[in-house]
């Protein structure tokens, strides 16, 4: 035991200097000019005090000294998982699916909105999966298209008073045309470069929301945007149709979650064809899939346009619950969040960017108490992810297991 | 063999940018006979494939394929026309699986029984590969990526194979393997081999005729087993 600590104390030791030397300036300088040790004095023993615990804990481990507690804990975790491995995928959609069906029951009108909140993301980060996780190509200016989707169906229906589902195409079209037109110039690039220009295209559609005053309303945005309409045959006086709105949030979840299912099974259906597998040998080597005879600018294109559709259609739907748009919901911030998930979850895999969606909408609004640290713990976060799991919290599947399921 | 060459440069030019790396290169591949290219570093012969591929634009001159001028005609079309190449540094997709890698190669086939005869017969040809189908292809050995590489290239069913310094960082073991490979290649399938070499001993072994370039330009052009015997040539790129 004396060995391993004799291994760790160093390290440990210049950490905790650098842990005071990050937080005297955080805590000790005073914005009138006084400067002061006692608060962080404090914070910091018991920081110290409290990875020192951790640092014991490890130790004794590393030596086996604490293997009667260990052994046990370990023996439940592998078995654990080794139980949840055998389990078939379906029984984990099955019981994801109904989960999401009974949910609205017993949440409130918050968790509902926030569910909603969860699921247009969902669609977005998907979305953004098949630009970034499969062709690899990273796209900062994403929200743009989410934006396009939004503006569409808020102008359709305020101007010619058109129902929501007859928009909702048009919406995916319009952010489908638009990432055609955005994608035919940039995709000669690659790499960084593009990141950049896609950067700028990006705030170029939020800059033209903002400043067109006459389509757009400008930063006031589109008020009085019709929710969700549904028809029902009425009897009363003759057969007609009668229009329901869709007025409850409950109702809207149940919409938001079929379009979060056609996404999820469109995504999925895409990853494991012909165009997924142009895609992924683009991401890997492009000069090489263009000798295989792989048309990269059509397939790079095609991705380009298949993501912005998905957001068109998650941009509908965020328009139609918020009645309200404006350019301020699609800034960069935004772009930088959906990013964040994707990469959170794990590039390419579904369920991973569910998890991450669901991690970074929904543990913000369980921990609302702590919002001033909300980005302290968010950049922390990201940090030890990408130092512990660099693939994501669920890595997609490596390929080769892909032949495998054929069999 | 008919008078027709399958694959001709007529004095092309190309570079990049500024960078003249081709001055008006005119080489002839005969249909079915293997033709090396070999060269020192920076003379060219890299920029000859790509010229060829129209990865890099020829500026000047002609590329004929089959007697028909392939100048503008895009990369990814060539595979189609039944031309392919396996580039330089071997450029396999490292995170897909063997399997895949094969399968990416016929990507531009429909036929699906042929493409899964054709990876059994991939398989064959090099059994490594058969034991590590599902492995992902950055783990290969260098000698496996090679062999992976050029399997991926013969998925294409080519009638020219273009390949680029095939023995780059392997074993000479593994070299004289792939050689072996390449004449294989070359007298079961009636390929076309077009083989770009530093290493001119075993290029020029296995084939029947060879250019030297320097520069840019060719500078030499005879029987291989000329070329072999040539004083000069013995002195500057065989060592002696």
């Amino acid at each position: 035991m004396i060995q391993e600590f004799k291994k760790v104390w160093k390290p440990y030791v210049i950490g905790m200097l650098w842990m005071l030397g990050l937080l005297w300036p955080m805590l000790g300088v005073h914005p009138d000019g006084t400067l002061t040790f006692q608060k962080t004095f404090t914070v910091w023993s018991y920081i110290v005090a409290g990875s020192f615990v951790i640092l014991l804990v490890y130790v004794l481990n590393a030596s086996g000294s604490i293997t009667f507690i260990t052994n046990p804990v370990s023996k439940a975790v592998s078995g654990a998982k080794s139980s949840a491995q055998a389990m078939p995928t379906w029984v984990w959609i099955v019981t994801a699916l109904v989960a999401c069906f009974v949910f609205p029951q017993f949440a409130d009108r918050y968790g509902t909105d926030v569910a909603i909140n969860v699921l247009l993301y969902i669609c977005l980060g998907l979305g953004l999966n098949v630009v970034v996780g499969l062709a690899g190509m990273l796209d900062l200016g994403y929200i743009a298209f989410y934006g396009v989707g939004a503006y569409t169906y808020a102008l359709l229906n305020t101007v010619y008073g058109l129902a929501f589902w007859v928009c909702l195409p048009f919406a995916g079209i319009f952010a489908c045309i638009a990432g055609c037109i955005v994608g035919y110039p940039t995709l000669r690039m690659r790499g960084d470069y593009l990141a950049i220009v896609t950067l700028g295209f990006g705030e170029i559609i939020r800059l033209i929301l903002n400043n067109w005053m006459e389509l757009t309303n400008g930063p006031n945005g589109i008020l009085g945007i019709d929710r969700i309409g549904w028809f029902r045959f009425a009897f009363e006086g003759g057969i007609g149709f009668e229009t329901i709105w869709v007025k409850k949030l409950g109702l809207f979840y149940y919409f938001a979650l079929g379009l979060t299912i056609l996404v999820v099974i469109g995504v999925n259906r895409l990853n494991f064809s012909r165009v997924g597998r142009a895609w992924e040998s683009i991401r890997e080597d492009e000069t090489a899939a263009e000798l295989m005879g792989v048309n990269t600018f059509i397939y790079k294109l095609l991705a380009y346009a298949m993501g912005a559709f998905f957001a068109g259609l998650a941009g509908a739907f965020f328009a139609a619950r918020m009645k309200f748009v404006s350019p301020e919901s699609f800034t960069f911030l935004e772009s930088a969040m959906v990013l964040c998930m994707v990469v959170l979850g794990g590039m390419g895999s579904i369920p991973g960017i569910i998890l991450g969606v669901a991690a970074l909408i929904a543990l913000p609004e369980v921990f609302r108490e702590f919002e001033a640290y909300r980005m302290l713990v968010f950049g922390a976060t990201m940090i030890i992810m990408m130092l512990f799991r660099p693939a994501g919290l669920i890595p997609a599947k490596r390929m080769g297991q892909r032949s495998d399921d054929k069999e | 063999m008919s008078d027709q060459p399958i694959l001709e440069m007529k004095n092309v030019h190309s570079g990049y940018g500024s960078i003249k790396a081709l001055k008006g290169v005119s080489i002839k591949v005969m249909p079915g006979e293997i033709v090396a290219m070999i060269g020192a570093n920076g003379a060219g012969k890299s920029t000859t494939l790509m010229t060829i591929c129209n990865i890099v634009q020829a500026e000047q001159g002609e590329v004929l394929y089959e007697g028909r001028v392939i100048n503008k005609v895009n990369p990814e079309k060539l595979p189609t026309m039944g031309l392919c190449q396996v580039p330089e540094g071997r450029r396999i997709f490292p995170r897909l699986s063997v399997e895949e890698n094969l399968i990416l190669g016929a990507f531009y086939r429909n036929d699906k029984d042929q493409i899964a005869k054709d990876i059994q017969h991939a398989y064959d040809l090099f059994p490594i590969l058969g034991e590590r189908r599902r492995q992902e292809g950055g783990t290969l050995s260098g000698g496996e990526q090679q062999m992976l590489a050029i399997a991926r290239a013969l998925m294409t069913k080519p009638k020219v194979l273009l390949l680029d310094e095939p023995s780059l960082g392997l074993a000479p073991i593994i070299i004289q393997q792939i050689f072996d490979i390449i004449k294989d290649i070359n007298r079961e399938d009636g390929t076309t081999i077009l083989v770009v070499e530093q290493n001119a001993n075993l290029a020029l072994q296995a084939a029947s005729r060879g250019y030297v370039m320097e520069t840019g330009e060719v500078t030499l052009e005879d029987k291989a087993s000329s070329l072999l015997e040539n004083p000069k040539i013995r002195e500057a790129y065989l060592g002696e």
